[in-house]
């Protein structure tokens, strides 16, 4: 029963390979066996959406996921997310969070803004009820929502140049 | 001219590391070899324990380890009992705290009954399931009033009772006021359970190094270093072989400072026993149990007023529903106690309380911790004798406040932190005002709601007032370095949880030495770095550990000003601290830069005068004679659907005093978070538990926090009443978002409903909840006992 | 929170998958979105011996067009691939109003359409509107295929007609009449979750404009999709007046739904949003029906 299964997934563009259980999550893959600790776990039951990733661009629970079944597909994570190092290189979206203050405790942070990088995509000049709407998959408990508003509304303006 | 930083909505310095996925939390932290811990826990509230088997889970392959209560030996003791009682005359008081591994019997859902250590938290899980527990139901302590009946069955059997504390106190005569009154207003409000529901759950890695005889341990607690001196008791170490960090904690609001939790005892133990890391994190459904709660009470409570609308006299006597033990004493009721008094100015008080020990997770202070229930019985007694005596609801508040210049004003109780319960400043009308201007008070009720009223919809409007108390003592500690290369570290001995410590604390410093806050380097939470303090709670951190770094940073600048003097030959008056130099005013080519200074203050050659203190550095602590309090009225516009019972918040403002503010960024995040948490607490989030103590909603799919959707865009503004108690004039900020919200949900639920006689007096409300108070359905819950 | 151990295969071809299902029976587990099960999974409330993965298998996840003028929608079809097709929400609008009421985006990106109909939640949407628009289903086994209607197809609570070597891969649902209108609505409460109650419902009015057909399926009031079969009696041959809705609504909540109570909602609650529901629905289908006439 507890036979290993070799994995083999790309994500931010390096390739892994490790043998897991099938029974690993997802999300406990990327953090404990690939340390890619800054995808949180809030609930492990697909309601907070801390974990949130792009699995092949879509935002989707890593929690919800066996890591056995993302096999050969391409991930991106939080650390994906800037190009580079230093502060002038984090993505619109990071630096909207940072300009308007939209994350205390810094947890949910992740999994918003892996729900958020498609929705500008594809919404480049969303309403804030549109914002709201798209936010509504996550929970935060420290910021009341407003200022994530605003940072996603500043990321928006940054986006469209 | 020199920059200022206090009070600039300054961006925080920790966020490229939390928005890049680099920011350490207690989950992230990996060790070799390290062993990972589940925990059997009592699926019934109230049960002896017969017979634990752990045979078979100690034979599954990857098992290390499994411990029951009676493999503890010596080590199995009942926790420390945080906060004493207060110094309160003929105080009753019965100290039963939890304890690591239950033995005996089980006192609530959730409890710990056996540990399992494995290669695998998913070993460790297969194998937890394989213990098995052999108990004997006992009857459930659920209802607080059956609690104390005399047949009741008892949480703990050596006690006569359920009652776990009585607290009388006692300002001026109730009885007389109430003979002198024209209106006595009586009524009985219930608030029930919630759970604070830190996006990350609690966790504790502990790393016991033999070789070196030092323990480790990553707590996701609020105050490390109270920790680490009780683990250092417990386990029989010096305060020095124990190292507690609090690295990045994902949100606090009170339930992760319960020291000591049974995980927090357990874990380091076992990494001793065993000689290897442990790794025990919550997951969500054990945070439903494990971690601690708040909000039961039942009050029956009454109001003395004049004809025109002045309080005579307050009583009020209340059941606090305090679970299973009392660890963290009595802060909770004492808080409900003292906050109940509110903006006003009440001659006569007669408060008393009874804690009742049921077979429910433990209360321990989250969030307002108590102040929640004592502003809500006030202002719906408030709002329940306006109606009787035809007042306007704001008139009535704005005739009792306590004017401006009765201050410092003594409410003659003894407060949570044990001092009496006396205000340091205020203001209250200015802030009553700016918030019936901001909700445009006199269009909505003279215009927009009976315009809409005309066309059957359901709009209210709801204004109420708080007090906070905040910032108590003891004390906290900074220390403040300038390094040589010209940047300031600062260390402090609380932890943080999201509330930008690492930004505000540096703009303080920032304010004294002229360095710019993205050169300071925060360290909070690591007792390896500061030795001494107390923890983050009852939103003291900017007050009390901020004036600690306050007088930390100013006595670098003496030592900075002093020196650059000496070197520079001219007169401590006629030097500045700009962009991290120290140059003569009007003379900017004539500047040392201030790491420059630090390597001369701590040379490797030469002579240093005798009693020289090395480095540009000062160690300095604050502890405040007694709390700040701040103040604020909420008041907010909603409409229901008058036949789905559905809510919809349209206009929500805040008008906040606390004193002076460090970063208006911060503040607003606070408030804004703050009523957040207070919407969820109103409307949507309430524990239910079975007749037998067990919970029913112990999911994110039942247990419902706001969303985006659900939480309203804030209008705040804020009033600056500086506290004369501290040097900055700052209070706290922390818990005041989330303090009113439920006597405001209240009574613009009642204005919107308009139904004559409909009266609400609980907290939580839900749609199913206003459909029954509608159609006048009496249940359980509201029926009147007295 | 870890899921016990499993055996896990991940079929490439229908026919393995098949053949899996037929090998482990009830010990086997079929896994499509993942989105209900793997949470159960997560709190051992659910504990296959073995899960086949069907996202490997080819060719069930499509929208098409049905040669009736309908659809057919392909099992492991993504929730949020459905609520974006074009086709679905020509001919089929009553499932894309519903598709946003589902959860959340990032739960529909991987909960597939047919995974929500096999596990039958009776909180879900997709089983009452596919009910409402008599959607059949084909199931698939080593013995063969078989068609049955969303009637025969839902049983009970959190079961189906399929049995354990079965596979749900494929539902047709039928094209709309002319001159009928429809409408998804529920009450939650908060956006996204599982609902109070919800309500889907189709009329389809007759040349003279008097109700010829309509269907009220109801979702959180029993024990799988609820049909309101009194209150469309109520309605049928009738001009869709204020009265008749008012009357069809008072029959649905009286007579042909029998809620329980839970900690969100009581059974009296309940019974009265199923009279809200019925009114709120009936009107805009009404109206839709109308205005579909004239086109």
């Amino acid at each position: 029963m507890n036979e290993h299964i070799a994995v083999t997934v790309t994500v931010n563009g390096q390739e892994y390979t490790r043998q897991v259980e099938p029974r690993m999550l997802l999300s406990d893959f990327l953090r404990h066996e690939l340390d890619l600790t800054g995808t949180h776990v809030g609930c492990e039951h697909g309601v907070c959406g801390a974990c949130t990733i792009l699995l092949n661009g879509e935002p989707v629970r890593s929690c919800l996921l066996f890591a056995v079944q993302v096999q050969g597909q391409a991930i991106t994570t939080v650390e994906g997310l800037a190009s580079g190092p230093d502060p002038e290189d984090l993505h619109p979206l990071q630096q909207g969070f940072w300009e308007a203050h939209g994350l205390q405790c810094g947890f949910c942070t992740p999994g918003f803004l892996m729900t958020l990088v498609p929705f500008l995509e594809e919404n480049p000049d969303p309403t804030e009820a549109e914002i709201r709407e798209a936010l509504s998959g996550n929970l935060c408990r420290c910021t009341g929502y407003q200022k994530i508003v605003e940072a996603v509304q500043l990321a928006a303006e940054k986006m469209r140049g | 001219m020199t920059t200022r930083y206090f009070g600039k909505p300054i961006k925080r310095n920790e966020d490229p590391r939390l928005l890049t996925g680099q920011a350490l939390f207690v989950d992230d932290v990996h060790l070799p070899d390290m062993l990972h811990v589940a925990f059997v826990r009592s699926d019934l509230a109230h049960a002896r324990i017969r017979r634990i088997d752990t045979a078979a889970a100690r034979e599954r392959p990857g098992v290390v380890a499994v411990y029951t209560a009676e493999d503890l030996g010596d080590y199995w003791r009942p926790g420390p009992l945080l906060v004493p009682p207060p110094p309160v005359k003929d105080i009753v008081f019965h100290q039963r705290t939890q304890v690591p591994l239950a033995k005996d019997k089980v006192r609530h859902a959730g409890e710990a009954v056996a540990m399992v250590v494995a290669e695998s938290r998913y070993i460790a899980e297969d194998a937890a399931e394989e213990i098995f527990v052999e108990y004997e139901p006992l009857p459930g302590v659920v209802d607080l009033e059956e609690a104390l009946q005399p047949d009741a069955p008892r949480v703990h059997e050596d006690l006569e009772s359920n009652l776990a504390a009585h607290v009388i106190q006692e300002k001026g005569s109730y009885a007389t006021a109430r003979e002198q009154a024209d209106v006595v207003i009586s009524r009985r409000f219930v608030y029930d359970r919630g759970t604070a529901a830190a996006m990350e759950n609690r966790g504790i890695v502990a790393h016991w190094d033999f070789k070196s005889q030092h323990l480790t341990v990553w707590d996701t607690t609020q105050a490390p270093i109270p920790i680490r001196n009780g683990l250092a008791a417990m386990l029989g170490l010096s305060e020095h072989q124990v190292r507690v960090i609090a690295p990045f904690i994902g949100g606090g609001f009170g339930p992760k400072i319960m020291m000591f939790y049974p995980e927090e005892m357990l874990l380091p133990w076992v990494s001793m026993q065993l000689k290897r890391p442990v790794k025990w994190i919550e997951d969500r459904e054990e945070n439903f149990y494990a971690t601690t709660q708040e909000r039961g009470q039942i009050h029956q409570a009454e109001m003395a007023l004049t004809q025109d609308g002045r309080i005579l006299g307050v009583k009020d006597v209340f059941l606090h529903d305090t679970g299973a033990y009392d660890p963290y004493g009595l802060t909770v009721p004492i808080n409900s106690q003292c906050t109940l008094l509110g903006c006003y100015d009440v001659p006569n008080y007669y408060s008393e309380f009874r804690v009742v020990f049921t077979n429910k997770p433990i209360v321990t202070p989250y969030r307002g911790a108590g102040r929640q229930h004592g502003v809500f019985v006030m202002e719906r007694l408030l709002d329940l004798a306006a109606r009787e005596l035809g007042l306007d609801r704001a008139e009535i508040r704005r005739r009792n406040f306590i004017p401006p210049d009765k201050f410092p004003y003594n409410n003659q109780i003894i407060y949570q932190d044990f001092a009496p319960l006396v205000y340091d400043s205020g203001n209250y009308e200015p802030a009553l005002d700016k918030a019936l201007e901001l909700i445009d008070y006199q269009r909505f009720i003279q215009e927009e709601q009976p315009r809409l009223r005309a066309e059957g919809r359901k709009v209210g409007l709801g204004i109420v007032t708080y007090v906070e108390g905040t910032g108590i003592g003891p004390y906290e500690g900074a220390r403040v370095t300038v390094e040589a290369s010209g940047k300031v570290s600062v260390a402090t001995g609380i932890g943080t949880q999201g509330q930008g410590h690492f930004t505000s604390f540096a703009q303080l410093v920032a304010e004294q030495l002229g360095v710019d806050v993205g050169d300071i380097f925060l360290v909070t939470g690591d007792t390896d770095q500061f030795y001494w303090g107390a923890g983050t709670f009852a939103s003291r951190g900017a007050v009390v550990a901020g004036n600690a770094i306050h007088a930390g940073a100013q006595a670098v600048r003496r030592k900075i000003l002093k020196m650059a003097s000496e070197e520079l030959e001219v007169a401590e008056e006629d030097l500045e601290l700009v962009d991290g130099t120290v140059r003569v005013k009007g003379v900017p080519d004539s500047a040392i830069k201030l790491g420059e200074l630090a390597v001369k203050a701590n040379p490797l050659r030469g002579a240093v005068k005798p009693d020289a203190e090395p480095g540009l550095e000062a160690t300095a602590y604050f502890g405040p004679e007694r709390g700040a309090t701040a103040s604020g009225v909420h008041a907010m516009i909603l409409e229901i659907d008058p036949e789905t019972m559905l809510v919809e918040i349209q206009k929500y403002v805040v008008v906040h005093d606390c004193g002076k503010v460090i970063n208006p960024l911060i503040l607003e995040g606070q408030i804004q978070g703050g009523v957040a948490q207070g919407i969820g607490n109103a409307f949507y989030e309430q524990l239910f538990f079975s007749e037998n103590g067990t919970l029913l909603n112990a999911s994110f799919m039942d247990y419902l926090l706001p969303t985006a959707t659900d939480v309203p865009a804030i209008i705040s503004d804020h009033l600056e009443t500086p506290s004369p108690l501290n040097p900055l004039g700052v209070k706290g900020a922390g818990e005041a978002g989330a303090i009113p919200v439920g006597p405001l949900f209240a009574q613009a639920v009642e204005d919107a409903l308009d139904i004559p006689g409909l009266e609400i007096r609980e907290i939580p409300l839900s749609p199913n909840r206003l459909f029954e108070l509608i159609r006048g359905e009496r249940t359980e819950r509201e029926a009147d006992h007295g | 929170m870890k899921p016990a151990p499993f055996q896990y295969f991940a079929p490439t071809t229908l026919d393995q998958a098949l053949d899996l299902l037929e090998r482990y029976n009830y010990d086997a587990k079929p896994l499509a979105g993942g989105q209900s099960l793997v949470p159960a999974m997560n709190f051992r409330l659910a504990r296959p011996g073995v899960l086949v993965d069907l996202n490997r298998v080819p060719d069930l996840a499509f929208v098409r067009p049905g040669s009736d003028g309908g659809l057919r929608i392909g099992a492991m079809t993504r929730q949020r691939q459905v609520e974006r097709d074009p086709l679905v929400a020509e001919r089929a609008p009553l499932i894309h109003e519903t598709m946003p009421h589902i959860a959340h985006p990032q739960i529909r990106n991987r909960g597939t359409f047919g995974g929500s109909l096999a596990h039958a939640d009776p909180a879900a949407e997709l089983p009452a509107v596919l009910t409402a628009l008599q959607g059949r289903f084909r199931l698939e086994s080593k013995r063969g295929q078989r068609w049955l209607g969303a009637d025969e197809f839902f049983v009970d609570f959190f079961t189906t007609a399929l049995e354990p070597d079965e596979l749900l891969v494929e539902i047709a649902v039928p094209p709309l009449p002319a001159r009928t209108g429809w409408s998804f609505q529920e009450v939650a409460r908060r956006h996204g979750d599982f609902a109070m109650a919800g309500l889907a419902t189709l009329v389809t009015l007759d040349e003279q404009g008097r109700v010829q057909e309509a269907r009220l399926v109801y979702l959180s009031v029993g024990d799988g999709p609820v049909t309101a079969r009194q209150a469309a009696q109520v309605l049928q041959g009738q001009e869709p007046t204020e009265e008749a809705i008012q009357e069809a609504a008072e029959v649905a909540a009286r007579q042909d739904v029998d809620p329980v109570s839970d900690i969100h909602a009581s059974a009296d609650y309940r019974r009265h949003l199923v009279k809200v529901l019925a009114r709120r629905t009936l009107r805009v289908a009404v109206q839709r029906a109308k205005e579909n006439g004239q086109g």
